[in-house]
């Protein structure tokens, strides 16, 4: 699926230049689960960000089913985005003024689909996370698990190719960490995603079948046994 | 999505969104409030204006009388009774004298200029008009007992300017005891009757002339003058004519002049003054309707080469000799007025602007979140546009109603404004209006040292105006009503602003948000 070759990226920060990425040479294969690890500031997220087509490399290329997301313009970048690429983050990121199935609906904003299948398929996502009824809830009244349920709904809800998911246990608990990993493991496997997952906790990273390590920039995977 | 969105945004940043809305709302309010006061002073304005020189008048033409012609201007009662130059009136003499001659203030134009006038470019319509005086003087000559033997004496009529010149005999021998009565009359061209001084007017009952009155001697009266001195339709007034003979002329209509309006008290068919005055083939005043608002400063410029030695007033030389509380009003308006609006509606489009971007930059995650899960940039511009926009209509509609309620503040504080006409202005520079104003002629009756002291009682509803002497009078005071309206343009230019106010905010923030980066919202939690 991901063919990632002399990627590279920089970016200045104030009258110095950053290198977060230097030269990351990375394959994952379709329905694979790769998780990254390693130090804050090594290069972790921004990799996500080029594969998940929100950042661009410098230089290098990013083959993402055959096409080079490096030379994609927006307009292809956004719609791949849309419709191929699910995203769920470590701080939720959920719209406070929407509801929990009008969250997951703005997944299928950018799809066309119609008001009524929108909303069929939100609760549907919804209700096979077991938040049937907390559909009308605001993000505000759920619990941390429940919203991040809500975010793996949002991201699933389009029937992506590719779940990125940015530290998704970062702000939960040890409890709801665990029902979290076992939540987004019981969709790779039925749902035959590729999933990469950055995070810092090594429970996680232990659950997928490969493992990275950013350092300075740079990835090394290993195989797990 | 995109309402649901709107709503609740706007409903999470409520406090946020009332704010703006009701900084644009006065904005607006204002601009409405200061439209409404200035359409009520343009208004106001134009009421007095056309009021002197009819509705539908642009430009007004006029001469001032030479100093050769101003003599004719002075009257002496006794010329048609052999008691003028030359021999005194003798004691007993029964003077009963109706004269009728033109305005002092302004000299003849020919009728050939009118047409000439009405030939030219760009004028719809001209119309010749004559503004002319009739005075009765009735009494008997008393005794006169001189003692000198100074030349002349007695009545010092024909005097120019510089007021006539008299004997020097003893005044104080004699009392002369004269009623004088006088009133304006003002001869209309009846085939232009849109034009000129009766165009303000109402026929209150009655009729107005018809084409058949061309050569008759009939007459319109106004109202209040007829109220004065008791006349009404069917009756007659008594008109005199160059040689002091009277000719009865039936009343016809009597005609209401609007509020501020300043009339003549008669009004007859051109021809019939002509012939009366002995002003045949002459007018002094010329009415012109241009045929549009923008050709009138050109149109000025060329009869003023056309009618040499005229005077050429259009509206805006007349508004701006106009004085007193409207032309306060008028000041306030269009500057401080205007200027407030225009501050206070900028104050609001910009903190509209700024507290939008900074609502913006707040979201940058849950817009970069967006954009992660595809949103277009446009689409995610054109919700916080959407969100401004809805803010500003909201605001508009806060605005036209604090608008109106501006508007009747203005309505029910303002009263009545007064339009003062300045003494001192030459009369010719005051078409229509000239009767206001002293003139710069005048006869000298009872002018110059050892004249005829006078003594005689001024009765009638208008005083003697440029006759007697040339002295300034006071100036002339018009009443109008502030009527501040909205006016529907009004309202539809307040919308349009608020949307405006708006678009504005909502360019400003969706300018920020079409910067964002999506990775922001990774970055975020990286």
């Amino acid at each position: 699926m991901y063919k990632l070759t002399g990627v590279t990226k920089d970016y200045p920060k104030g009258r110095a230049t950053v290198h977060a990425l230097r030269g990351v040479d990375l394959e994952i294969q379709d329905g694979e689960w790769l998780a990254i690890q390693g130090p804050t500031g090594h290069g972790k997220s921004t990799l996500l960000q080029i594969i998940g087509g929100l950042d661009r490399a410098t230089s290098g290329t990013v083959d993402f089913d055959g096409r080079d997301l490096t030379k994609l313009r927006e307009t292809q970048m956004t719609k791949l985005r849309a419709t191929s690429v699910g995203f769920i983050f470590q701080t939720f990121n959920l719209i406070p003024t929407l509801s929990a199935q009008e969250n997951v609906e703005t997944a299928l904003v950018p799809l066309g689909v119609s008001d009524r299948t929108r909303r069929a398929r939100a609760v549907e996502a919804l209700s096979s996370l077991g938040l049937g009824d907390r559909l009308r809830h605001l993000p505000g009244e759920l619990s941390g698990g429940q919203q991040q349920r809500v975010a793996i709904a949002r991201a699933l809800v389009k029937e992506p190719k590719v779940l990125l998911a940015d530290e998704p246990t970062g702000n939960l608990d040890e409890d709801t960490r665990d029902e979290i990993i076992g939540v987004l493991e019981k969709l790779w496997q039925e749902k035959g995603l590729t999933m990469v997952i950055v995070t810092h906790d090594s429970t996680v990273a232990r659950r997928a079948q490969r493992l990275g390590t950013m350092r300075n920039g740079k990835i090394t995977v290993k195989q797990r046994v | 999505m995109f309402f649901t969105y709107l709503w609740r945004e706007l409903r999470r940043r409520m406090r946020q969104a009332i704010f703006i809305a009701i900084g644009l709302a006065l904005g607006i309010g204002l601009v409405i409030t200061v439209t409404a006061a200035s359409a009520g002073v343009k208004n106001a304005q134009a009421s007095v204006l056309h009021s002197l020189y009819g509705v539908g008048t642009d430009i007004t033409v006029t001469k001032a009388p030479t100093a050769s012609s101003s003599s004719s201007g002075g009257f002496g009662f006794g010329f048609t009774q052999g008691i003028g130059s030359g021999s005194r009136p003798k004691s007993g003499t029964k003077i009963d004298d109706n004269t009728l001659t033109s305005d002092v203030t302004l000299a003849s134009i020919s009728s050939s200029d009118v047409t000439g006038i009405a030939g030219l470019q760009d004028v719809a319509a001209a119309a010749g008009g004559l503004t002319l005086t009739d005075r009765t003087t009735t009494g008997t000559v008393p005794a006169i007992n001189f003692n000198n033997t100074g030349g002349g004496g007695g009545f010092g009529g024909g005097g120019g300017g510089t007021g006539g010149s008299g004997g020097s005999g003893n005044p104080s021998s004699f009392r002369a005891d004269f009623n004088i009565n006088s009133f304006t009359v003002n001869g209309v061209d009846i085939a232009n009757g849109e034009l000129g001084p009766l165009s303000t007017g109402k026929i209150s009952s009655g009729r107005t002339f018809s084409t058949a009155d061309d050569s008759s001697d009939v007459a319109l009266v106004d109202a209040s003058y007829a109220t004065t001195n008791k006349l009404k339709v069917g009756g007659t007034i008594a008109i005199g004519d160059s040689k002091s003979k009277a000719t009865n002329f039936k009343i016809i209509g009597i005609v209401s002049e609007p509020a501020g309006d300043n009339p003549a008290d008669v009004y007859i068919p051109l021809g019939v003054a002509q012939t009366l005055a002995d002003l045949k083939n002459d007018v002094n005043t010329i009415y012109v309707a241009a045929t549009s608002g923008q050709d009138i400063n050109s149109l000025a410029s060329t009869i003023s080469k056309d009618v040499p030695g005229s005077t050429v007033t259009d509206e805006n030389t007349l508004a701006s000799e106009v004085t007193g509380s409207l032309s306060s009003a008028a000041t306030l308006v269009n500057n401080l007025g205007k200027w407030l609006a225009i501050a206070v509606l900028v104050a609001a489009f910009l903190l509209a602007s700024l507290l939008t971007m900074s609502a913006v930059t707040r979201r940058i995650r849950e817009f970069g979140t967006l954009k992660a899960l595809g949103w277009k940039t446009s689409r995610i511009v054109g919700q916080v546009m959407g969100e401004s926009i809805a803010v500003g209509i909201v605001g508009g509609i806060l605005g036209v109603g604090l608008g109106f309620g501006g508007a009747a503040l203005v309505d029910k504080f303002s009263g009545t404004l007064t339009a003062d006409l300045a003494s001192g202005v030459t009369g010719s520079a005051t078409p229509g209006g000239a009767r206001f104003f002293g003139g710069g002629g005048g006869g000298g009756f009872g002018g110059g040292e050892g004249g005829f002291p006078g003594g005689g009682t001024t009765s009638g509803t208008n005083p003697f105006r440029g006759g007697f002497t040339n002295a300034a009078r006071a100036a002339d005071t018009a009443v109008v009503h502030l009527n501040a309206t909205v006016t529907i343009s009004a309202v539809v230019a307040a919308v349009v602003l608020a949307v405006l106010g708006g678009l504005i905010a909502g360019t400003f923030g969706g300018w920020r948000a079409a910067r964002l980066r999506p990775a922001d919202a990774l970055s975020k939690v990286a």
